[in-house]
């Protein structure tokens, strides 16, 4: 039989008394913060997926614009579905959501570099179809007047396309910004070895 | 308004300190310095950037075909991030259009270019006799009208940075002449030949931002400079400090460590400590602008490296092409590699040599093989620790090196990244080999397109979200104005002189029709007991 081992010496008994404390306060403490945390977590995840997605509102995905498609995410749904966000997208997502990535989903449309609508003003009719089309207002005009598009505001969802009767509007591609960049060491080889 | 730590700084603690980290490469620099500084013949052309530095905001005052004198303004500032320039000689405009600068073969910019007709015809100049009796304000004045950049290298302008600092409150301004990069030696130069001027600009900058204290920190490996400073400094109030020759001491944040040992916070600058870093060259422009009355139209460059026959310094004039200077020099083009503008360190490959000198180039390397040998092949990361331990800015190279590697954004911020002054002494100490800075440099610009991404996306998020308010706005609106006007019987109403509220108009009007309802299914009920009772053997014509 085994005897426990008596324990005579008085501040002993005290450290053990201290030990029992600060194991039940430090457990206390730390179920306190994984509820906090978690449903903190339950209430941003939402916003966490929609601040990855692009935010065009483009509704590619098959749902009605970001949040939504956020939404569909958070509830389990693919996150490979948004083509104006591309590979970088997905890879954030799946970052953020323990996940693995995977290809786009062509069925809901390719990558393509950003293009901006284009309205050929003179063929408008200004009919105002397009501007009840555009999610974010990047459209101007009034009824049977000249519309245009404002191309700083202009997220290139496409949606304005298919509304106009008489197929005014073009989606161009944006001019590039800044025609060259700084690259990875790895991705330059040949421009390494010309300076050679 | 400064709200600085170092105001109570006692005046004997201003003692040199070693900075962290840095590295001693070869210097570099007895090449050039053996011929003077040498004015420079007339180019054919000049080729003059709009905006000499990438912040700069200014458009042009000449059009194409106009004659313009030396000194004359060509273009002015449109906010304070601008600054003026001035035609270098006299000559005519032949064209305002983009060509290539310094960098990139892609890099292009928006350039005036005059025809140079050599007779130098320019404008009455305004020397000002009693410069050391001048306001500060009116040395500002001069300053901002003269058109002076920072002349280090980020081309800061020059009145831009005094007024921020006065309104910061300047307690200290350093004179940065320690040109710690190799193959650099303009303000050793300078300082050996130009001292007595560089002390007055000195002087002038310490009027217009109002220091109580100025000090001119220079390497101590620069002996000639040193004497000159010293005999121009007799007496003078501005005091001299001799720094460790260590690259790189000459930058913003390590220089006011190494010369006041206090810390530049992350993403703060020196002017929240309340101190003003300036160039000795800005210092020297500083002095041309206010005492001669010269805009700034000309800068000293060295042209040096091993493809040239004889390097030297060379005043010369803002806008001339790059390939003029290097023939001067006599270049040898059978052993030309490569050209690079700023030092061996820092420097920028230039893709062709029609680039022009700006306001902010302060070196161009001729090199050969011998000077930038053939790169070795890049290996693994050891992670031996040595680019940790040369990190000015006490990063850790390695780590951010990974990171860069996988794109991980999250981890390159929290390392920072943007701490990364891109001197290149963990590239200069790897034992690998491998091109540290470039994957800074990369990192760091796709994390800026990042957020600038990210920016725009949160920019269309509140549009959406404003579109789809005012969708239900106009949505509700409109219902409210069909209520009233669909269900309008006024007579079926109780009369009633109190004005009647929507919420009571629907609410008595639903009891009517309720009441209603309830008297037809009585009267309906009624009926159909009195037809069951007469024919009980067909309920279901009831239905019908």
């Amino acid at each position: 039989m085994i005897t426990m081992p008596l324990v005579d010496n008085f501040f002993i008994n005290i450290l053990f008394a201290i030990a029992a404390l600060i194991g039940i306060a430090l457990s206390i403490r730390s179920s306190l913060v994984f509820w906090y945390s978690s449903s903190n977590q339950q209430k941003t995840l939402i916003d966490q997926i929609n601040a990855l997605l692009p935010q065009t509102q483009c509704g590619q995905c098959s749902f009605e614009g970001c949040l939504p498609y956020a939404r569909a995410i958070a509830r389990g749904g693919a996150i490979n579905q948004c083509p104006p966000g591309g590979e970088a997208t997905i890879i954030r997502l799946a970052h953020l959501l323990n996940d693995y990535p995977e290809p786009l989903n062509s069925a809901h449309g390719s990558i393509e570099p950003t293009k901006i609508a284009f309205i050929r003003e003179a063929e408008c009719i200004g009919c105002t179809k397009c501007i009840q089309a555009c999610p974010v207002d990047a459209i101007i005009g009034g009824a049977k007047l000249m519309h245009t598009v404002i191309a700083s505001e202009c997220t290139g969802c496409d949606l304005c396309v298919a509304p106009c009767p008489v197929d005014c509007i073009d989606m161009l591609a944006l001019p590039a910004q800044n025609p060259w960049q700084w690259q990875l060491p790895t991705e330059l080889q040949s421009t390494a070895a010309a300076r050679r | 308004m400064s709200s600085t730590n170092f105001l109570h700084l006692p005046r004997q603690q201003l003692r040199r300190r070693k900075i962290f980290g840095g590295i001693k490469p070869a210097p570099h620099k007895a090449a050039s310095l053996r011929s003077r500084i040498m004015p420079m013949p007339l180019p054919p052309q000049l080729i003059l950037p709009i905006n000499q530095y990438h912040g700069t905001n200014s458009s042009p005052l000449v059009k194409v075909g106009d004659a313009v004198l030396k000194y004359q303004a060509l273009t002015e500032k449109l906010d304070h991030t601008g600054a003026a320039l001035h035609a270098p000689t006299s000559g005519r405009i032949t064209a305002i259009c983009s060509a290539p600068i310094a960098g990139h073969p892609d890099n292009a910019a928006l350039c005036i270019h005059l025809q140079c007709d050599g007779d130098d015809n320019s404008l009455e100049l305004q020397p000002c006799l009693n410069h050391d009796q001048l306001t500060g304000f009116e040395v500002l004045r001069k300053i901002d009208a003269a058109g002076i950049v920072g002349m280090g290298g980020a081309g800061f302008p020059t009145a831009h940075k005094l007024r921020l600092a006065i309104e910061h409150g300047t307690e200290l301004l350093i004179i940065n002449a320690a040109e710690c990069e190799p193959y650099i030696s303009t303000d050793e130069a300078l300082l050996r030949e130009r001292a007595r001027e560089v002390v007055i600009g000195a002087e002038l900058l310490r009027t217009a931002c109002h220091a109580p204290r100025c000090v001119i920190a220079i390497e101590e490996d620069k002996p000639a400079a040193i004497a000159a400073l010293r005999s121009a400094l007799a007496h003078s109030p501005i005091e001299l400090m001799l720094l460790h020759s260590t690259y790189p001491t000459g930058g913003e944040k390590q220089i006011v460590q190494a010369v006041t040992g206090l810390e530049v916070p992350v993403g703060q600058y020196p002017l929240n400590l309340g101190i003003l870093l300036h160039n000795a060259g800005t210092a020297y422009a500083v002095y041309q602008a206010v005492a001669e009355g010269k805009p700034s139209i000309s800068r000293i460059i060295t042209l040096t490296g091993r493809a040239l026959q004889t390097p030297k310094n060379f005043e010369a004039l803002i806008g001339t092409p790059v390939a003029f200077l290097l023939k001067l020099c006599g270049v040898q083009e059978q052993h030309h590699l490569t050209t690079v503008m700023g030092g061996s360190l820092m420097g920028l490959q230039l893709a062709h040599t029609e680039a022009p000198v700006t306001k902010t180039t302060n070196c161009l390397i001729a090199a050969t093989v011998e000077d930038f040998p053939q790169p070795e092949p890049e290996l693994a990361c050891i992670r031996c620790g040595f680019c940790a331990e040369v990190c000015p800015a006490r990063l850790l190279p390695q780590q951010l090196y990974s990171f860069a590697r996988t794109h991980n954004h999250t981890q390159l911020q929290s390392y920072g990244l943007d701490d990364c002054i891109e001197c290149g002494a963990c590239a200069y100490v790897c034992p690998s080999n491998i091109p540290l800075v470039q994957y800074y440099v990369a990192a760091k610009q796709e994390l800026r397109t990042l957020s600038v991404a990210r920016e725009q996306s949160e920019h269309w998020q509140t549009r959406f979200q404003f579109h789809q308010y005012r969708t239900k706005q106009e949505k509700d609106s409109a219902r409210e104005r069909r209520i009233p006007t669909a269900l309008s019987p006024v007579e079926l109403l109780p009369t009633d002189s109190s004005p009647i509220t929507s919420v009571q108009f629907s609410r008595q009007l639903a009891q009517q029709e309720i009441a209603d309802a309830v008297a037809r299914a009585n009267a309906k009920r009624s009926s159909r007991l009195a037809t069951d009772t007469q024919m009980p053997q067909h309920p279901a014509k009831d239905k019908e």
